[in-house]
């Protein structure tokens, strides 16, 4: 069997490029609930992901053990996103994408502000609020948003460097719900359109890369695959796999079947 | 009071009242509690530290410290 660890390398004429930087992979994963640290990260190598996301938290000063994100995954080799997973105002997203900077590796932040803990569903009026401070504040923001063309419209106006509509709610493994409303943002966009959240299983990547966005990023799918090692393995391959597929162009749907073989030449 | 004794000053860290020894540089209260300073962000009096400033910066009685680093997430 092929290995695991290896993922396919993405085709240099059709890289994703985000913020004026060439990235290896349209997918893009995170770090949260898994099982180890040791499992995450080869989940993370086996996936072909440069793009990872972290969250910021304050350090547990009872467990002294705790080494945090940085000591496992080398910002040189990885580009460590860093979340404002868990705010829910704009104050308070611009006060974590603060922090996160300050560590001093990137100026990229995954600006998420939440508006309602029961659906996670973003406040998008504070999103784009969050995303003008920062992008004033020299930040490239990488803004989640709800599947709805007039907020991504805003954020892109805002000068977001990509817009990251939901498939379905964080972490529900749903799927894409609603590929119409994603292809239509992807339509009228010009920055990267990165669908991000609600990815369930592979079918699911494929299905979202073939509405033609550029990027997918998923954290549970992999983390709570029952095999996190072959889930991101799978999980790169059918990215790509949809991406290859939007790129072909698929065949007409019809409703008759048309046979593939000649008519003629059956014998009598 | 003898010589030995320790002088202490009450802060505020991470949400919670703590006694630290007195005229502690925020990069000795890092070390004291066995955090790597290249790991940690340092908000300070809502103020975020700048890490080259670690090393200079004293704590005083009834600052506000936050120590945050990078967890999982999505």
């Amino acid at each position: 069997m092929e290995s695991l660890s290896t993922p396919t390398a993405l085709a240099v004429d059709d890289r994703l490029v985000i913020a004026g930087r060439p990235l290896r992979s349209r997918l893009m994963v995170g770090t949260g609930k898994y099982r180890s640290n040791a499992e995450m990260v080869a989940a993370i190598e086996a996936s072909g992901a440069e793009v990872v996301t972290v969250a910021v938290r304050r350090v547990d000063l009872n467990r002294a053990d705790e080494e945090g994100m940085l000591f496992h995954l080398d910002p040189g080799r990885y580009l460590l996103l860093p979340n404002t997973a868990g705010c829910y105002t704009a104050a308070e997203a611009v006060r974590y994408a603060r922090l996160a900077r300050a560590a001093g590796f990137t100026d990229w932040v995954k600006l998420e502000v939440i508006g309602d803990a029961e659906t996670l569903l973003p406040d998008v009026a504070a999103t784009i609020e969050a995303a003008r401070e920062l992008i004033a504040d020299g930040f490239n923001v990488l803004a989640y948003t709800n599947d709805d063309l007039i907020t991504a419209l805003r954020l892109e106006d805002a000068g977001c460097a990509a817009v990251m509509p939901l498939a379905s709610p964080i972490g529900s493994g749903l799927g894409l719900v609603n590929p119409y409303n994603v292809r239509t943002i992807k339509a009228r966009l010009s920055v990267p359109v990165i669908v991000d959240a609600g990815v369930g299983t592979a079918s699911d990547a494929a299905v979202t890369m073939e509405q033609g966005v550029d990027g997918i990023l998923m954290n549970t799918a992999l983390a709570e695959a029952g095999d996190p090692v072959r889930m991101s393995r799978a999980m790169g391959l059918a990215t790509e796999a949809g991406r290859l597929a939007y790129l072909a162009g698929r065949m007409p749907r019809r409703e008759r079947a048309v046979p593939s073989s000649p008519l003629t030449g059956m014998l009598s | 009071m003898s010589e030995l004794s320790v002088l202490t000053v009450g802060i505020r860290l991470n949400g919670e009242d703590r006694e630290i020894a007195d005229d502690l540089t925020v990069e000795g209260l890092l070390l004291s509690l066995k955090l790597r300073p290249a790991l940690v962000v340092v908000e300070h009096n809502g103020e975020i530290l700048r890490r080259e400033r670690y090393a200079e910066v004293r704590i005083h009685a009834g600052d506000s410290l936050e120590l945050v680093h990078f967890v999982g997430g999505g």
